[in-house]
């Protein structure tokens, strides 16, 4: 029975050898070892920060937790390392963790010098603005004449300056070495607004007196900055794994499958996709390495991706509107390739 | 020849020299070895395009599109800005509280000595942050503004004072009034009828005065327009709260040189000038201070050249000098770290150097002429 599901799925996906077996180091390990090695950031509002019982949460631990579930069977069994943005690079490089999900920036030389692979994007962001609410701006060339706190060495004042010279207008800005003082100039007044990528500003946003006195400008300037998951070079196989964890909380989110009624929908579906998903059609965990009920775990236990970035920068979060991070057919970005 | 220790002492002073040169040399072709590695070339040929930021707090016209050399003289004048007016108010703070220390009086006494160890014992760079979010805390919200006498504004975006537009003819008016002012010490001394002039030639600098309002076209005062307040000189809090930073820590130092100079002096002085019947605010002013001045002014050198250096704070909050502009935002955009970096490290000795030979040229004017 086996053999001829497999020998079906097989012929199905058109490729008739290199599937079967799954070859990876990295995965072998994470399954010897029992425990997934997750590097992220030492704390940051949204994408991987503490809660008040010491858990950890946001967009970038629950990915690690997502992956842990589908090696190993539970998303507590990860192990967190906490990074600077200067060693993140050489310890993944090191082989000390298995897979660095931590704010970081997909780039040409990433992906090129460091020899890095780039499985997916797990939250596309731009250069942001935050401002009062009550000073009514909704679009960006209303601030004309505002001053917005920045923090320099950066592309933001640059990507501000060619703004303002596209539109022919002025923002002001007032630059700063660090970010708490900028947070506290931006708080008490000094200037009209914040900026920085989208995700930065939503945590700056967290951290003033009266949050929902700051709202943000759904346009964002200086190009797109796509953020996600980055692996070690020369293990496909578990870059494979690694951007189809993220793509399985994307489908999960088309199909409509949440946390809540994950179950229910499992209960002999109608719709082709939706079995798949599920693993009761074809051999999807295997062709991964992994069992055949993945996907349903990482449903059932930390939900689709929508759910998950409500929880860390949505509503129930930092207030950052979906924007380019919804779905394809909603007017964003994120986009996944079919199952079959 | 080699035995005569005047000759060996020379060779020593030559060799170490060769040495010096060649590890120069070798950091040299290293540097542009590294640089060639990287495809990297070295040029000021950067100083020519143009920038690309704004620059929010100048004392000369910056626009966005303007060279990174103009940046470099914008933030340049800023660092030299805010050190001058740190130098002058450290200076007076510390004569004051200097003073104080030696106070007869138990409660004067100790508010400067706490004040010293408060000031002196905590990071300048807290300290800093402290005032600039000190300031901040203090002011009104730009709607709320404090109307002050004259037309001032007062609110979280800093100090706004009505500025003067003064008519097209206020050139040589100016030059004319300068002069008037100029020529009334002689006039005061000049005979009119075999008396002197006197108090009669202030008649001239009250003309000049009267010229000179005259020649005001307009007073521009600051409002408020749309997010800021339109017209008008700003003085950011930026500016206030790293003065008061840079200030308050140097003073501290100060006041404790001051100190120092003062029980310097030698006690038979102090007796000698209370034994001529001198009061003890005349004796401070007349006998102590002069010559404790010649004693300070070596220490008060290096306080100066601490206090210049560490305008460079300003970097965190928000201040546009040297650092932040120069070794910030022009290093990011051009990538020219190297040269940048001896830029800024060329025009900070400039300064200080400059500063040194003030204060020795100073010190030697005021040193006692032994004969």
């Amino acid at each position: 029975m086996s053999a001829a599901l497999v020998a079906a799925a097989g012929l199905w996906m058109g490729a008739g050898s290199a599937w079967a077996q799954v070859s990876s180091p990295t995965l072998d390990a994470v399954k010897k070892r029992g425990q997934l090695i997750c590097g992220i950031d030492t704390g940051i509002p949204g994408y991987a920060y503490q809660d008040s019982s010491g858990e950890w949460q946001g967009l970038d631990v629950s990915l690690c937790r997502a992956i842990a579930d589908a090696v190993v069977g539970s998303p507590k069994k990860v192990k967190y390392i906490g990074l600077t943005s200067k060693e993140r690079f050489s310890v993944l490089k090191s082989g000390e963790i298995d897979v660095l999900i931590r704010d970081s920036e997909h780039s040409f030389l990433r992906n090129t010098a460091l020899g890095l692979e780039l499985p997916a994007v797990n939250f596309f962001t731009g250069q942001t603005f935050m401002v009062r609410k009550n000073l009514g701006v909704g679009h960006l060339k209303e601030l004309n004449g505002a001053t917005i706190c920045v923090l320099t060495g950066t592309t933001l004042e640059t990507n501000i300056a060619d703004y303002n010279r596209a539109n022919g207008i002025e923002i002001k800005t007032l630059l700063f070495e660090k970010p708490e003082e900028a947070f506290a100039a931006a708080d008490s007044g000094r200037c009209d607004g914040y900026t920085d990528d989208g995700g930065s500003v939503a945590a700056a946003r967290s951290t003033m007196k009266t949050p929902a006195d700051w709202i943000f400008i759904p346009e964002t300037i200086g190009g797109l900055q796509p953020i996600g998951p980055l692996t070690r070079g020369g293990d496909e196989a578990w870059t494979r794994l690694v951007r189809w964890v993220h793509y399985s909380m994307l489908e999960a989110e088309v199909l409509g499958i949440t946390k809540a009624n994950a179950d229910q929908m499992a209960q002999n579906p109608s719709n082709p996709d939706v079995r798949r998903f599920f693993g009761l059609e074809g051999d999807f965990g295997k062709l991964l390495g992994v069992d055949n009920e993945w996907a349903k775990r990482i449903v059932k236990d930390i939900g689709n991706y929508g759910e998950v970035y409500e929880a860390s920068f949505g509503a129930k979060g930092l207030g950052l509107p979906r924007g380019m991070n919804n779905l394809y057919d909603k007017g964003g970005l994120q986009t996944l390739p079919t199952w079959h | 020849m080699v035995r005569r220790p005047s000759s060996r002492a020379r060779i020593a002073q030559w060799a170490l020299l060769a040495a010096l040169a060649a590890v120069a040399w070798r950091l040299g072709g290293n540097v542009a070895d590294n640089l060639d590695a990287r495809h990297m070339t070295f040029s000021f040929g950067f100083l020519s395009d143009r920038a690309n930021f704004d620059i929010p707090f100048r004392i000369v016209d910056w626009k966005v599109g303007d060279t990174y050399s103009r940046a470099l003289l914008v933030c340049t004048l800023n660092t030299l800005l805010v050190s001058a007016l740190g130098v002058v108010a450290a200076t007076l703070i510390g004569l004051l509280v200097g003073v104080m220390r030696l106070s007869d009086n138990w409660l004067v006494r100790n508010v400067a000595l706490a004040y010293i160890e408060v000031v002196r014992n905590t990071p300048q760079l807290v300290q800093v942050a402290f005032w600039y979010i000190g300031v901040l805390q203090a002011m009104p919200p730009l709607r709320q503004s404090i109307a002050l006498p004259g037309g001032a504004l007062l609110n979280i975006r800093g100090l706004y004072l009505p500025t003067l537009h003064f008519a097209p003819w206020a050139a040589p008016v100016a030059w004319g009034a300068a002069a008037a002012v100029l020529v009334t010490p002689l006039v005061w001394r000049l005979r009119w009828r075999g008396r002197p002039l006197g108090a009669k030639a202030l008649v001239l600098p009250a003309l000049a005065l009267a010229a000179v309002i005259a020649s005001v076209a307009q007073v521009e005062r600051p409002a408020l327009r749309g997010f800021n307040i339109a017209g008008g000189l700003q003085i950011p809090p930026e500016l206030v709260a790293l003065w008061a930073g840079l200030s308050m820590y140097s003073s501290a130092f100060i006041a404790e040189i001051v100190r120092a100079a003062i029980l310097a002096v030698p006690k038979g002085q102090r007796e000698a000038a209370l034994s001529l019947g001198l009061r003890p605010g005349q004796i401070l002013a007349k006998v102590v201070l002069p010559q404790a001045l010649r004693i300070m002014v070596p220490p008060l050198t290096s306080q100066y050249l601490n206090l210049i250096k560490s305008s460079s704070l300003g970097a965190a909050i928000a201040y546009p000098e040297l650092f932040s502009i120069f070794a910030g935002t022009v290093l990011n955009q051009t990538g020219r770290e190297l040269e940048t970096i001896l830029i800024l490290m060329a025009i900070f000795l400039t300064i200080s150097l400059s500063t040194s030979a003030f204060m020795n040229w100073y010190n030697r004017r005021v040193a006692l002429v032994t004969r």
